[in-house]
């Protein structure tokens, strides 16, 4: 009985926003918020868990990290090369498909928290 | 005005075939054999008719339960799940769980006469998981669930199919259908069949000519032992690495010893593996240097499976087609993986293009002429590794280049990655003989070919030999 995957301790970093990255990550156990810092106000942006990936724009752009991503309590992450997961889509387009559907439902999600932030009276404002 | 009316005709009948081999829901598929490709096949099936509202109905013949120790339960294996299948099943959102992984690896380690080098993963992660086909070896304790195989059953009966535990003796073709028979009388008409059996079955054989016109694969004989240390013997002698043997023995392509709970699985492919074969490389000091006062324990449970080294020539046919082994595997390694990958274009194709022969032709055989030429650059890559493994300079050359990569900080290590690949088998061959050709690379394996090979060079390797690098 044996885990894979490499073990983050509790608060440990797996990735910081503003890094580069060429591979997204995959949770084995444990969970994972996905931060990022709005002044000097930490949002917590998604909490994920076993089997939820994240660092995905990545693989698809060579772009910074856009957030950063930290173990809550022991973690195992499993690393998705861009190389791997580059030839695995040439070869089978359908492998994306679960995370088109998963970054769909995330973009929906955002757009919902978006609104509902649009729609709250803004204090300080006349 | 002929020629139009012709080319309306033409495309008329291809359109009524391919409505005439579609699957539309209540088609009936079988799928013989219930190892990793008829698993896989009918989990993506299954998910595929699910995105596209069709109803199928799936049974897999599998006449083994993979809850037995020993043979009856094993698909004969080295049980090395490579680190590309791991990831692109993880992008599925298939995560194998830690009951059904033995041991995760961050590394190999490299035995050859003039030394051993360790080839460690990035951040030593755990990239490569080691698994049981069965429920472990013969003497091993019965535990819970712990096959790899057992675990992929359980995914496709998740997803909606039906584990038949018969044997299929016979199949035939009855006007649209596909006949599947057993033993026992047992008998049922399919929409399309899908040979899944491996390359260690007869089924195989009662395929081919009669039913279709497909020619067998090619095979080889293998041998696999199991020998048990111990879990923390195994901690401290093989620790979470992967040891492979480049060694001087003819007809010896590769050796590998691969460990996992309690137990270590030897896997060793080359040419006609015979008794003989066996014992030289039993005798040889880098393998006994596994081993606690280097003396090899009796072996648990030993078996001399086939492995395919070409592919079936065509493995389809209407409402027919052949995966995983018995169809189109790499070249001694990541047999997992193409099971992975053909059980999947299999799946792809029959659910949105149709089974005709010319439907498989189109969508599934190009993946199986894919993996047949970059095998037969394969052949080429391990017939370069094996004039290494032949003569000794080389050899110490190879084993300088990746210590020195292995003790520095460089962020290229050619060679390293070159020998993972090879040995985890997670790129296509055409990709390491393009890295073998890299300028670079054949700089340094020169470089290293001179300072290893120059007489104070090779007086100090002669005195470290045998020692951890
Ligand atoms: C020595 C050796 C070591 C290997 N090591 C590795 C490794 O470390 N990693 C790796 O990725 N690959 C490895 N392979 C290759 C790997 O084992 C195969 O590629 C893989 O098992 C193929 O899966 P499959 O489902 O096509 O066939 P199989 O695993 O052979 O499964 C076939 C299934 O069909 C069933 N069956 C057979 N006949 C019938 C019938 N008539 N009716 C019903 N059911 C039937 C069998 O019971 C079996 O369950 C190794 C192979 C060998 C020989």
């Amino acid at each position: 009985m044996a885990d894979l995957g490499r073990l983050y301790k509790d608060g440990e970093i797996i990735v910081r926003e503003g890094d580069s990255g060429d591979c997204m990550y995959v949770v084995q156990k444990g969970r994972v918020d996905v931060v990022t810092q709005s002044g000097n106000r930490e949002i917590v942006l998604r909490s994920l868990a076993r089997n939820d990936f994240f660092g995905e724009m990545a693989l698809f752009e060579r772009d910074l990290r856009t957030s950063t991503a930290r173990a809550v309590g022991e973690a195992r992450i499993l690393t998705v090369d861009r190389r791997t997961f580059l030839r695995g889509i040439s070869e089978d387009p359908s492998l994306a498909l679960r995370m088109v559907r998963i970054m769909s439902h995330r973009i929906k999600d955002l757009t919902a928290r978006l609104t509902a932030y649009e729609n709250t009276p803004q204090t300080g404002s006349t | 005005m002929i020629a139009t009316s012709r080319g309306f005709a033409k495309r008329w009948a291809r359109l009524a075939e391919s409505d005439q081999y579609s699957l539309s829901s209540g088609s009936r598929v079988a799928v013989i054999g219930g190892g990793p490709a008829g698993s896989m096949f009918s989990y993506f099936l299954l998910n595929f008719a699910e995105i596209t509202n069709l109803d199928l109905q799936v049974d897999i013949y599998e006449p083994r339960f993979f809850t037995h120790c020993g043979p009856a339960g094993c698909n004969h294996c080295g049980g090395i799940v490579s680190e590309s299948l791991l990831q692109r099943l993880a992008t599925e959102g298939i995560e194998l769980p830690s009951h059904v992984v033995q041991r995760g690896m961050e590394s190999y380690t490299l035995h050859m006469d003039v030394g051993t080098v360790r080839l460690n993963a990035p951040g030593l992660e755990k990239r490569i998981a080691a698994v049981y086909r069965g429920n472990g070896p013969r003497e091993s304790e019965p535990l819970h669930q712990i096959s790899f195989d057992g675990y992929l059953n359980e995914l496709a009966v998740e997803k909606g199919a039906r584990i038949v535990r018969r044997m299929a003796t016979a199949m035939e073709r009855t006007g649209d259908c596909i006949e599947i028979s057993c033993a026992d009388g047992h008998h049922r008409a399919y929409d399309l069949a899908v040979v899944a059996t491996g390359i260690n079955s007869h089924f195989v054989e009662s395929v081919c000519g009669s039913t279709a016109r497909i020619r067998q694969p090619k095979k080889t004989t293998t041998f696999i032992s199991e020998f048990r240390l111990g879990r923390s013997m195994i901690e401290e002698t093989l620790g979470n690495s992967m040891h492979v043997f480049l060694l001087d023995i003819p007809r010896l392509e590769f050796a590998a010893l691969i460990p996992k709970g309690d137990y270590a699985t030897l896997c060793m492919l080359g040419d006609d593996i015979d008794d003989e074969l066996i014992q030289s490389f039993f005798r040889s000091a880098e393998f006994k240097q596994c081993f606690p006062d280097a003396i090899v324990p009796p072996h648990a449970c030993h078996c001399l499976p086939r492995i395919n080294v070409q592919t079936a020539r065509y493995p389809f046919d209407d409402r027919i087609v052949m995966i995983g082994d018995s169809g189109t595997t790499r070249l001694f390694k990541d047999g997992l993986g193409a099971a992975y990958r053909t059980a999947k274009a299999a799946a792809r194709t029959a659910v949105f293009h149709g089974v005709s022969s010319r439907d498989f032709e189109n969508h599934f055989w190009p993946l199986c002429r894919t993996i047949d030429a970059d095998n037969r650059i394969g052949k080429f890559v391990f017939s370069v590794s094996g004039l290494i493994q032949k003569a000794r300079f080389s050899r110490r050359a190879v084993l300088r280049m990746t210590a020195s990569e292995q003790a520095g900080d460089s962020p290229r290590k050619r060679m390293s990655e070159i020998l993972w690949d090879i040995f985890s088998g997670s790129a296509p061959y055409r990709e390491i003989l393009g890295r073998a050709f890299h300028p670079a690379y054949v700089g340094g394996l020169i470089w290293n070919l001179a300072a290893s090979n120059w007489p104070s060079a090779r007086r100090r390797d002669s005195e470290t030999a045998g020692q951890g690098v």
